[in-house]
């Protein structure tokens, strides 16, 4: 079984774009959405949810304002600044806090208790291509690489129940935690990115990143022909570095009209661009044989 | 006032508003602009501004040293330790350096004062002049998870800067202006960029994509209790679904940029918008002016 998962460095390069058709020209797979801050694979592939699960992640402290006695200690030691202990009580700042506990652990009064933190939601869901894992961070919530772990893991657990040959992992922007959660242990790690200078400096960024955890890249130059001169900087580099270029694609108003529409492109229309989305599938399916 | 720049979705032109509304503010002598970048994961703001750096920085967050002489592995560490970056064997202690968030619990719990902290880099920030602006950025180091610690720095050292020339210049004539150019998402980082902001845009498409990750950031910003607005880039592919929604909730448009081939190249070279000519330093200036506006309306309704 052969793990692929689709990155960029930069936001809006066209990661779900390039995903959402990659689900329809491939065969035999489970797709995972790791952009658990604001997954949209399913925008394109309109799933049905066939099991909803709550996503427990760390813990939060609640405290007990009868126990507590004002002492201060716990906002002391906090280093988030997430507690404020004045004469009416203590009180956390849930949207610092980093549910570390020592608060819980420091407290003489014993009045704070360490709780279960709910901080999303993860779904097992059908499309009309095949399975689809995919999650919702709770707004303002950490622990977004836990989740990411969490959606690839039941991926592959359907994978091997149904005996499907390839995950296909829509990843996030970045090169933080969820990303790394995202691609440690994957096959390939294709980036998709622009010829922009902004798109250059990320891309070389994402790079490194798979490089230290061993993961190959290649890459996807999208929307090539908006400036000539960074896309053949774009394959210099990578050239220079021994990552191939897959392909290119040409910039082209239907993969808006396709995304509007809720498709993936390579559904919506027949022309130059999606030929070369199917091209650029080839190459990829070749190389993971 | 303190501006940030969000998106629930990456890649919708934060960067490009950040920037072009601190250069066109900027041009104006009797503004003070400050700009922090505060997507510590993929820094772009630089490429833009071209900023003079004279201090650069590292970052560090505390971990546990362990004093062999004093540790009879007790285990009492790795259990306090919620981010398993401790495990401790019979006569060794492991540490996880990068999933140490650096909270200094194994330090407190320990009954043999065996554990002190040192420093570990996680990345950068850098400081200088970007033109007329006071530049500061943070780049998190390759293979790092965890980029809050360093937004939190740049907050701190950025808007204690504003802050005390706030309180030096209180009756002079300038006007002090911070800008936060945030990562995108919902989560923590993004968080920590807006928290302390008078106002947040946020930037968004016109597609399915961009009205879906718009209504996340939406929340995030009710959570926070920061008035907000949206710019709405790219203002004529797609369709009207992100315009009818802000009439809905009514959520002002403060801004609207049309798709336009001299843009997307301008952007993909490194160049300002606001270079390009007079009327787009004019739309900034007018973006500025409605968040102004719509900062009073917000602060009367509370």
């Amino acid at each position: 079984m052969k793990e692929i998962v689709i990155v960029s460095g930069k936001g809006g390069t066209g990661k779900t774009v390039i995903a959402g058709s990659f689900a329809v020209l491939a065969k035999n797979k489970v797709m995972g959405d790791c952009d658990v801050d604001a997954s949209n694979l399913y925008l394109l592939l309109h799933p049905q949810v066939k099991e909803k699960h709550d996503f427990y992640a760390g813990v939060i402290p609640e405290i007990d304002l009868t126990k507590c006695n004002q002492c201060g200690l716990c906002e002391e030691l906090c280093r988030y600044d997430a507690i404020t202990v004045s004469q009416d009580g203590a009180f956390v700042d849930y949207i610092s806090c980093e549910g570390c506990g020592l608060c819980g652990l420091a407290c003489p009064e014993k009045a704070v208790e360490m709780k279960e933190n709910l901080c999303g939601e993860w779904y097992i869901s059908e499309t009309q291509y095949g399975p689809l894992v995919y999650a919702r961070l709770g707004i303002a919530e950490e622990n977004s690489g836990i989740l990411v772990t969490t959606v690839r893991k039941n991926a592959r657990v359907i994978a091997e129940n149904r005996n499907l040959d390839l995950i296909i992992i829509d990843g996030p922007p970045g090169i933080g935690c969820p990303l790394i959660a995202s691609i440690t242990g994957a096959n390939l790690v294709v980036v998709v990115t622009e010829p922009t200078l902004s798109g250059i400096h990320d891309l070389e960024r994402v790079i490194e990143v798979s490089q230290h955890f061993n993961v190959e890249p290649v890459v996807i130059i999208n929307k090539f022909d908006i400036n000539l001169e960074n896309t053949s900087s774009i394959k210099e580099f990578c050239k220079e570095n021994s990552i191939s270029v897959i392909g290119r694609i040409h910039f082209d108003n239907i993969i808006t009209e396709a995304l509007v529409k809720g498709l993936p492109v390579v559904e919506h229309s027949d022309n130059k661009v999606t030929q070369e989305i199917k091209d650029i599938w080839q190459e990829i399916f070749k190389k993971i044989q | 006032m303190i501006i940030s720049v969000a998106s629930g979705k990456g890649g919708t032109g934060k960067t490009t508003i950040a920037v072009n509304l601190a250069l066109a503010l900027a041009g104006d002598k009797k503004n003070n602009v400050y700009f922090l970048d505060c997507d510590v994961e993929e820094p772009n703001a630089h490429l833009f501004l071209k900023p003079l750096i004279k201090k650069s920085e590292p970052v560090e967050i505390p971990i546990p040293k362990i004093d062999y002489n004093k540790c009879n592995f007790c285990g009492k560490c790795a259990r306090a330790c919620l981010f398993n970056a401790i495990a401790v064997a019979k006569n060794k202690v492991l540490i996880f350096p990068e999933l140490c968030h650096g909270c200094g619990a194994c330090t407190y719990i320990c009954p043999e004062g065996a554990i002190s902290e040192k420093g570990r880099e996680i990345g950068i920030i850098e400081e200088g002049e970007a033109g007329l602006s006071n530049f500061m950025e943070g780049r998190l180091n390759i293979g790092e998870a965890i980029a809050p610690p360093i937004i939190k720095r740049i907050k701190k050292r950025g808007i204690e800067k504003y802050q005390s020339e706030v309180n030096k210049n209180k009756n002079g004539s300038k006007q002090h202006i911070l800008l936060i150019d945030a990562p995108p998402g919902t989560s923590c980082p993004v968080i920590e960029s807006i928290k302390e902001s008078d106002y947040t845009i946020l930037v968004t498409e016109p597609t399915p994509f961009g009205l879906h990750d718009l209504v996340l950031a939406v929340e995030v910003l009710k959570k926070l209790q920061i008035p907000y607005g949206v710019v709405l880039n790219k203002c004529d592919i797609g369709d009207h679904q992100v315009e009818k929604y802000c009439q809905e909730k009514e959520i002002p448009i403060l801004m609207s940029l049309p798709m336009d081939k001299e843009i997307a190249i301008a952007y993909s070279k490194g160049i300002p918008l606001v270079n390009l000519g007079y009327s787009y330093k004019q739309k900034f200036i007018s973006l500025f002016q409605n968040i102004v506006t719509e900062y009073k309306l917000a602060k009367v309704r509370n």
